[in-house]
This record gives C-alpha cells, structure tokens and sequence, in this order.
C-alpha cells in the first residue's frame, strides 16, 4: 500500500489530526451536555481518515468548502483548535469572532472556505476557488466536501458538470456516511453515486472512509489529476457516523446494536495503529505520546474558549460589509 | 461630451475595469456571445448585447459562456470572489435569481459577517428587471426589495446612462457583493457619458430635478416617469423634486429626508410589487423620521400586487405611469387636514 | 432697431442652454430702467442669475410672467421710451420675429467646443468670436470653461475669445503630471503655438490668475493685457478650508457646503451644479491631479507660490476682486504698483464674473481695449 511509504513525520501528523478529531468531538459532545455550548453542532467523529487522508495533500494555498458537519475538515486543514473551540463556545477569541459557531467555522488564511449550513453548499464555493487558480495560473486545487445527502442537491450535480466542462482543478469528495440527517441514504440516493460522475466523463473513485491509507492514495492521484490541469475527479468514500445528525439527537433511527458494531469494526484510528505498528513505522509508545498531547490540548481549548470574553455587543453591526 | 445608450454605457464600464484590473473576469449565458457553435464569434455579446466585444478584448479565459446553471456559476462566482477574482456574473432576467438564491442569500452575502470579518466578497451579479417587453411573470418582475432586505449585499439600479456607467465601474471596484439591476427598457435610452472611467458613489440619492411643492423619488425605469409627470405638474403650477436614490441598499436616507422635509409632501413610484417593497420601506422611514414636516399623506405608486401579466392592455395597467405619478402628487397638494 | 424700442430676451448661458426660467422679475411695468440695472432673475438647469438691462427706458410690457419657462432668444419683455405709443409696442411684440426663441434654430450652428491636441497636451477649447487681438480665459481650480459662462458671448463681441479647460480639469485629460503652475502655464503656451496665437490678452481667475501670471514671467511678449479675477499666486492668505473641503468631498452634501464659500450669496447655487462638479471630480486620476495641484500651490495653509513681482506695471493689468471673496481676501489687492487698475466689487464673493457679470465684462472690456490703444 502506497501510504505506508510516508515519511514518519507524515504519518504522526496524520495520526495526530485524526485523533485531534476525534478527542475534539468527543468533547465537543461532553461539553454540549453541559449545557455551556450554546448552538448545535453536528460531529465528524467516525470519519477522521476521510478529512485527513485528503487534506494532508494539501498545502495552505490549496482550498476546500465544508460542510455543516465540518470539525474535521477545520481541523485537517490546519485551522487552530483553540480558536475553534472559542467559537463553538460563542467567544470573542472564537475563529470567527463568535459569529459564526460550529457551522460557518472558516479561515481563509488556511485556505479553509468555511463549513456550510446548506447542504450541498460547498460544491459551487469549491467550483470557485478554482477557478481562481485557473485563471491565475495557479497550482492550486481546491476540495468541495459533501455528502450522501448533498450528492442529491442540484447545487452538486450543476458543479459537477461546470467542473468537467471547464476542467476546473476541483474534487468533490463525497463523504457517505450512510444517513442524511435521519433518513438512511439507501432510502433516498438513487443509483450509484460514482456514475454521477461517469455520465459526466469525470474521474472517479470509491474508498473506504476507514482506512487512511486508502483515502490517502485515491486523493492523491485526484490532487494531481487536478494539479495536471486534466480537470475534475470524484471521490465516494464510505465512512461510519459515530453520533447521531446533531449532537444531542437521540439517534433512535439506529438500532444499539447497528451503533456498537459501527464502533467496533469501524474505527480508523485503531486501524490506524495496527498498520504503522504492524510495519514497524511508528511505535505504540510514540502514538501513545501523540493522544496524551491531543488529549492535553484540548483541555487547554476548552479551558480557555470557557474563561474568554463574550463578543462585545458593538460588534453586532460591525463586519456586514467591508464599507456601507 | 458623448451621448451613448445605457448598453454602451455598461459596456465600456466593464470594458474599463477589465483592461484596468486583470482579476476582473465576466460569466453568464452566452456572454462570450454563444460559444461552440459554428456561426460568428461573440455573436449575441450577452442577452441582450451588453457584454459584447469582450470575448475578443479579454479572451475565453476571462470571458466566459457557462451552463445554464444559475446555481452553480453564481455560486462559483462567489468562491471565486472570495479567492482573489472580481467576478461579474450576468444573470440574463433577474426572475432567475431564484434558482440560485441560496448562493446570494445564504453564502455571498454572509461569508464576511459568518467569518468574523476575514472575508472579501467583491461580487457583481449584473441582472435585467422590469416589465413592459410582454415578457409575463417570469421575466419581468422587480425584485430589487427581497434583495435590499438581506445584509451584506448592496443593490443598484441604475436610471440613466451616467449613473449605469459610473455604478456599474464602482460595483466592480467595491469590496462587497452588489446586485445591478438594469432596466431593460432603459437599454437604448441615451445620455451624456464620459469617455473615461469615473465611479458614482453608492448610498447618494440623485437630486433628479428641483421643485419646491412635492418629492417624486423613484428608481430606475420609473425617474423617467416621474419627471415626465414633474414636467406636466410644473405647466399646473405644481413645482416638484425629483429624486432617484440610484442604490436601494445603502439607502441614502439622509437626502430623502432632507428633500421630504423641503417640500412637505412626497410621492414614492415603484415598479415593484406594493407589499414590503421600496416605496414601502421608504415611506416607513420618512413616516418615522420626517413625520412633523409632512403637509400630506405620503402616496405610494406602485405595481399592483399581482404577477406580471402578458396581454399588453393588462402589462400597460400594471407599469406605475407619469398619469398615475402626477395624479398621486396632484392629490398630496390638494390635501387638507380637517 | 430702434434705440425707442428694444426688446429684453431670454439670454444664452453656454452651449448647452436651450430654455431658462424666469425665476423673477425685479422691475414692474412701468419702472424706469437704466443700462446695466438688474432687471430679472433666471434659472436654468445648472444655475440661476440676475440678468442687466443691456439698454435703457421704460419696461413698458412684461411678455413671459414669473415661473413660466421661454426658450433661449424669447422675448420676455419690452424696453421703450416714453413717446413710444402702446400700439407701437403691441406692433413690435407682435412682429418680433424671435418671439419664440432661436434655440431651436441656433442649435445646428451654435459654436461647439473642440479637442485641441498641443504637444503632449489635450485641450478642450471654445471659442467664439473672431478678429483683434485674441483673448484666453483660464478658469480656477477644480473649474473649467464654465466659469465663464456669463462673459464670453460679451467680450467677443470685437474678438477671438477662447475658453479652454485647463489639463485634468473639464474635458482636458491630465497631462501635467507635476501639477506645478509653471507646468501648466507651458502647456497653456503649447496650446498658444496649436492655436496660432501669437499674443493674447490673458484672463484668468484664481488658479487660472496664477497661470497667467507665470505665463507673463516667461513669456511676456506673448502677452497683451491681464485681466485677473481673484488670482492666486500674488499673497500668502488662501482659505485651506475650501482647497482641502474640495479635494476631500465625495458627496453633494459636503461638495455643496465646501462650494457655497465661493459665493457672496450662495443662494443661485443648485443640486445640478454641485453634481457637475463631483461628476468631475469622479472621473479616474482627477482627484489625483487636483491634489497634486494643490501640493503645489499651498503647504500649512499657505500660498507658496510668489508672481506678485510679475504686475510691475509694464504688462497692462488690471485685478478684479469681489470684496466678500472667502477663498483669497480682497486684500490681496492692496499695495500693488501703479498702472496695476484694481477693481473691488462689493456684492461679490470669488466668483465676481459671475455674481457681477455685467459689471466684470465691462471692466475686463474697457481694459482690453485700453491694453490695445
């Protein structure tokens, strides 16, 4: 398998984000219990290697649009926790100044063009920035994460065709984690979500969501397709939800046995674990290492995005335009 | 100086700021004129010609033919507005805007206030309105209010060819996403235009016409009206201001005021269906803030609450017109307080 | 025509005039009206002003009432002595053969405004008139031919009168980069050479004062008379508020504040003039070339430019200042040189050729024909 020929600085930084994920996740959803979370957040956990395995192709000048379940893509594509936290928080320390919260996270600086709460909102904004870069030349490609469910928007099949007509340097990743909302995707996607893409003429690839090594590969071959100028790909990856569509949703669509299984047998980071070990890449005692620190930061995000100050209330009116 | 049509007015706008600024790129249907086929290059120059020429200056990567996709090419336009381009997207009739509102509603206008301030959207979505073309429902209607409602977009309608120049160069220089809304009766109307590149400010109502008995403020299609019905009020002895607010979003509420509490009496005319529309919000500002100046009722002229219709008798009815204008302004003067 | 019997018409302010508005008669039916008596008030779309009784006698019939609109070369009144019967006028109103104006008929050949190319300078230039010994009227800062609207049909009367636009101001493109007064007075003698104009009466207002006065420093055989209205560039004292208010509005508000300071009474002032002016000040690099002007001409608040030396009184000159002037004081007037003829005209604020027209045109014209006897 081609992943395991990275650099072991690679594959710690993999690890390290995808259990930084997770632990944020998790927490996010201990913290939501609490009660000091004000808005709703809808968690990434389960899908870590899918976020991971393709940002980690990506440089700060590349780009990608999220989703409403967009923790994750932050997190891969370097947007600083602290800050994340802050804003989920509703701070004035928050990433966006807490305006945004969990859905509208972004930073541009990162190249990371928001999360979105419209489903299918990311294909269009993706379809945009590369179009940005092909017009200036540039090298850069950028990434539209959606979904099982956003596959289905007209917003995603409409990109589709604007990305292969114009060769846009542009992957749609379509992160299938098998329910929109409450609604199983069996019950509501038609057909195979690849052949989208080939009536279109587009490349395509089915991975699953669980194994980084996997995702990694087929984004990789997308990245460069893409950085070729050879246009398009899409990529289906299959991957498990750990909690329900909102933190809080009762998930009682899932049976408890469906839910156990999905943990026990789809888990990336173990998985994860077995393979570098197993190929003697990394040692337990170094991923050990790893989710103490993770575990540590978060305490730390959580610490300070608790103790920061409120927005000021001036600047509810500050930041509609750049001047009006 | 030269008199040309609002087209060419818009036409040397975009022409200017494309030569003057290469991340100026221009998208729409047929915009490049109707690409792939076999017939002459940029043959139709946009709908309705304004974008003609370009493809030739500025080339196929800037001067883009897209789907008939609204969705996905505004959305693009955004993303892109957000990367480092100034896109000026066309949408050929403003009715459109509804299959891709969510990209103008819930994305462009919103990715600064959402992002904490760290987003630049320098958007133009450039769009026909307007009835009197026995276009019917779907492609004659004013939208301009639902989209002077939403924060974080800016909204301009252009009366004159001046004005259409100048508003047009200042959209595509501005930082935030503006909705242009032209006229498309007003395309072949002629005006005095420079030859250079000048922008018009956003947000400063046009003093139209000065007249101490009444203020007519209209928009667009309609300031053409309202001094029409100025011009028939002024051989009556009725002497009225004029006034075009030239942008709905920002409103320059400072001069509307001003004019209100100049002449006492105000008549608002607005293409636009009467419900939550301009000339009611207007009128809610001026109730609300010039209320001790006012001799009279504010009037409003508007299109009835109804779609656009087709058959010329019923569209003809339904346009706001200097008759109706004039009688609005005749009745505010002839208001008495009992 | 008789001298009996004279008719008061609509007169024509610039080329764009058609029609104006008789905003109000200061004379009734039967007053006695002496030459150069304020006789009415017209308004047009860009600005309103007293117009002078060009004869003298009795207004015998007012034609066109207060408020109605007549176009340009109308007959709005009669003139006439006192032995002139009322038939006789009813006969001559109704035989006046321009009754119904001649703007219609004028249209085609009115004179039009044309872009002069002089080296590297393009200049818009009207001219009227023709004969004598050519004038060259030069307009102020952030002005343009306009500004001469009330003068230049007179004074062209007996010759070639050309009022152009200086660069970056009207319809000139901004080809002095520097902005300096001397870079403009070169480009003005550029302009000289393209026109064929050997040597000229200079009449300059302000700005256009101190162009004319450094043409005069360098090229004095090029000139025949100056003529300056509230010139710059002969003190230190100039209104900062007005330079610095002008550069910096954007907006009709603060434009139409900052532009009422020109004017004694800034009540003929109108929403089309102010918007003429911004509409200028618009157009991409002009704000650019205004600023750079005005590097040049002031610093601290303060002129910092000195011509004063140039009126030695071997150029024929004569200033004419509006005592109200709230951009550069009247003062300035004071303790110049004899064979300097200074004019200060009370009821005028800097813009003197417009507020006392008829007043500034018989100087300007009285002094011309001094400067060539």
């Amino acid at each position: 398998m081609t992943g395991l020929q990275l650099s072991r600085e690679e594959l710690l930084k993999a690890y390290r984000l995808m259990r930084m994920i997770r632990v944020f996740e998790d927490r996010v959803s201990a913290e939501m219990a609490s009660g000091d979370i004000p808005g709703n957040t809808h968690l990434y956990a389960g899908q870590e290697a899918s976020a991971v395995g393709i940002c980690l192709h990506l440089s700060e000048s590349d780009r990608i649009a999220s989703t409403h379940r967009g923790h994750g893509h932050c997190i891969a594509k370097g947007c600083d926790v602290d800050g994340m936290m802050a804003e989920i928080f509703g701070k004035d320390t928050g990433i966006c100044r807490g305006k945004g919260g969990s859905m509208h996270i972004a930073d541009l600086s990162k190249g990371m063009l928001g999360a979105n709460g419209i489903v299918g909102g990311a294909p269009p904004i993706a379809c945009g920035a590369a179009l940005t870069s092909q017009i200036l030349g540039r090298n850069d490609v950028s990434v539209a994460f959606t979904g099982d469910g956003g596959i289905n928007q007209g917003t995603t099949a409409e990109s589709m065709n604007l990305a292969q007509v114009w060769k846009l340097p542009v992957i749609f990743a379509v992160e299938d984690n098998g329910f929109g909302e409450a609604t199983a995707s069996s019950f509501v996607v038609a057909g195979e979500i690849t052949k989208r893409a080939e009536a279109l003429g587009m490349a395509f690839a089915k991975v699953d969501g669980v194994d980084f090594f996997a995702v990694h590969e087929a984004a990789g071959e997308a990245v460069e397709r893409a950085r070729r100028g050879e246009g398009p790909t899409l990529l289906h990856i299959e991957t498990p939800r750990y909690y329900g569509h909102f933190s809080g949703d009762p998930d009682n669509y899932r049976t408890a046995e469906e839910k156990a299984a999905m943990r026990r047998d789809r888990d990336c980071l173990p998985r994860f674990r077995r393979r570098v070990t197993e190929a003697k890449l990394l040692g337990l005692d170094e991923l050990d290492k790893v989710d103490a620190e993770v575990q540590a930061a978060i305490d730390q995000a959580v610490a300070s995005a608790r103790s920061a100050p409120q927005p000021a209330l001036s600047s509810l009116t500050t930041d509609v335009y750049v001047r009006y | 100086m030269a008199q040309k049509s609002f087209r060419q007015a818009l036409n040397e706008a975009l022409h200017h700021e494309m030569r003057r600024d290469p991340n100026v790129i221009v998208l729409g249907e047929d915009v490049a004129g109707g690409s792939g086929a076999s017939g002459q290059k940029d043959a139709w120059g946009g709908a309705f010609g304004v974008t003609k020429g370009l493809l030739g200056a500025f080339g196929p990567s800037r001067v883009r033919d897209t789907p008939i996709t609204e969705s996905a090419f505004v959305g693009a336009a955004a993303g892109a507005a957000m990367t480092g381009l100034r896109p000026v997207a066309e949408i050929m009739f403003v009715d459109f805007l509804g299959v891709c509102f969510d990209q103008i509603f819930n994305q462009a206008a919103k990715f600064r206030y959402m992002f904490g301030g760290k987003a630049v959207t320098p958007l133009v979505i450039r769009a026909t309105y307007g009835a009197g073309t026995r276009s019917a429902s779907q492609h004659s209607q004013a939208l301009y209010p639902i989209f002077t409602h939403v924060p974080g977009l800016k909204v301009v309608i252009p009366s004159s060819p001046y004005d259409a120049k100048g508003l047009l160069i200042q959209a595509i220089r501005d930082n935030d996403p503006v909705i242009f809304l032209e006229n498309k009766v007003l395309y072949d109307t002629v005006g005095e235009v420079p030859d250079g590149a000048y922008t018009v400010p956003f947000g400063e109502a046009h003093i139209v016409r000065e007249g101490g008995d009444a203020t007519i403020v209209a928009l667009g299609r309609m300031v053409h009206f309202a001094r029409e019905a100025a011009e028939i009020l002024a051989a009556e002895g009725i002497d009225c201001t004029v006034l075009d607010p030239r942008t709905t979003s920002p409103l320059d509420e400072d001069t509307l005021l001003e004019m209100a509490e100049e002449t006492g009496r105000v008549v608002i005319v607005d293409e636009a269906n009467p419900r939550c529309g301009m000339a009611a919000d207007i009128s809610s500002i001026i109730a609300e803030k010039a209320f001790g100046a006012l001799k009279a009722p504010i009037m409003k002229v508007t299109a009835p609450h109804t779609p656009v219709p087709y058959a010329p008798n019923l569209e003809a009815a339904y346009i706001p017109d200097a008759k109706r204008i004039a009688d609005a302004v005749r009745k505010a003067v002839a208001f008495k307080r009992s | 025509m008789s001298d009996r019997i004279q008719a008061i018409t609509m007169p024509k302010w610039g080329m764009t005039m058609t029609e104006g508005k008789l905003a109000g008669w200061l004379a009734g039916e039967g007053a006695d009206i002496a030459a150069g008596q304020e006789i009415m008030e017209v308004e047009t779309e860009k600005i309103t002003n007293v117009v002078e009784s060009q004869g003298q006698g009795r207004l015998r019939r007012i034609v066109v009432s207060e408020g109605a609109t007549a176009p340009v070369g109308a007959l709005l009144a009669v003139l006439a002595t006192e032995d002139v019967s009322d038939s006789d006028v009813e006969a001559f109103i109704a035989s006046y053969a321009d009754r119904a104006g001649s703007a219609a008929a004028d249209a085609d050949d009115a004179p039009k405004a044309r872009i002069v190319q002089a080296g590297a300078h393009r200049f818009k230039v009207l001219s009227l008139g023709s004969g004598g010994v050519p004038a060259v009227l030069i307009h102020g800062f952030g002005g343009d031919g306009g500004t001469w609207l009330f003068n230049q049909d007179t004074l062209a009367q007996n010759r070639a009168v050309h009022v152009i636009d200086l660069p970056a101001h009207g319809d000139s493109e901004p080809t002095v980069a520097s902005g300096k007064v001397t870079d403009i007075a070169d480009a003005v003698l550029e302009l000289f050479a393209a026109l064929d104009i050997e040597k000229a009466h200079l009449i300059g207002h302000s700005l256009g004062g101190a162009v004319a006065l450094a043409i005069a420093e360098t090229s004095p055989q090029r000139v025949q008379s100056l003529s300056l209205i509230a010139p710059a560039g002969i003190g230190a004292e100039i209104s900062a508020n007005y330079i610095d208010g002008f550069l910096a509005a954007e907006r009709r508000k603060p434009m139409k504040d900052v532009l009422s300071l020109l004017f004694a009474d800034p009540q003929g002032m109108n929403a089309e003039m102010v918007e003429n002016v911004l509409r200028f000040k618009r157009l991409d690099g002009v704000p650019e070339a205004l600023a750079a002007i005005a590097g040049h001409l002031m610093a601290d608040g303060k002129q910092i430019i000195d011509l004063r030396a140039i009126l030695d009184g071997k150029i024929p000159a004569l200033i004419v200042w509006g005592e109200a002037d709230q951009i550069i004081p009247a003062s300035q007037s004071d303790g110049l040189p004899a064979g300097v003829d200074v004019a200060r005209l009370a009821g005028a604020g800097h813009m003197p050729m417009m507020e006392e027209a008829a007043q500034v045109n018989r100087l300007i014209t009285a002094h011309l024909g001094k400067a060539e006897g």
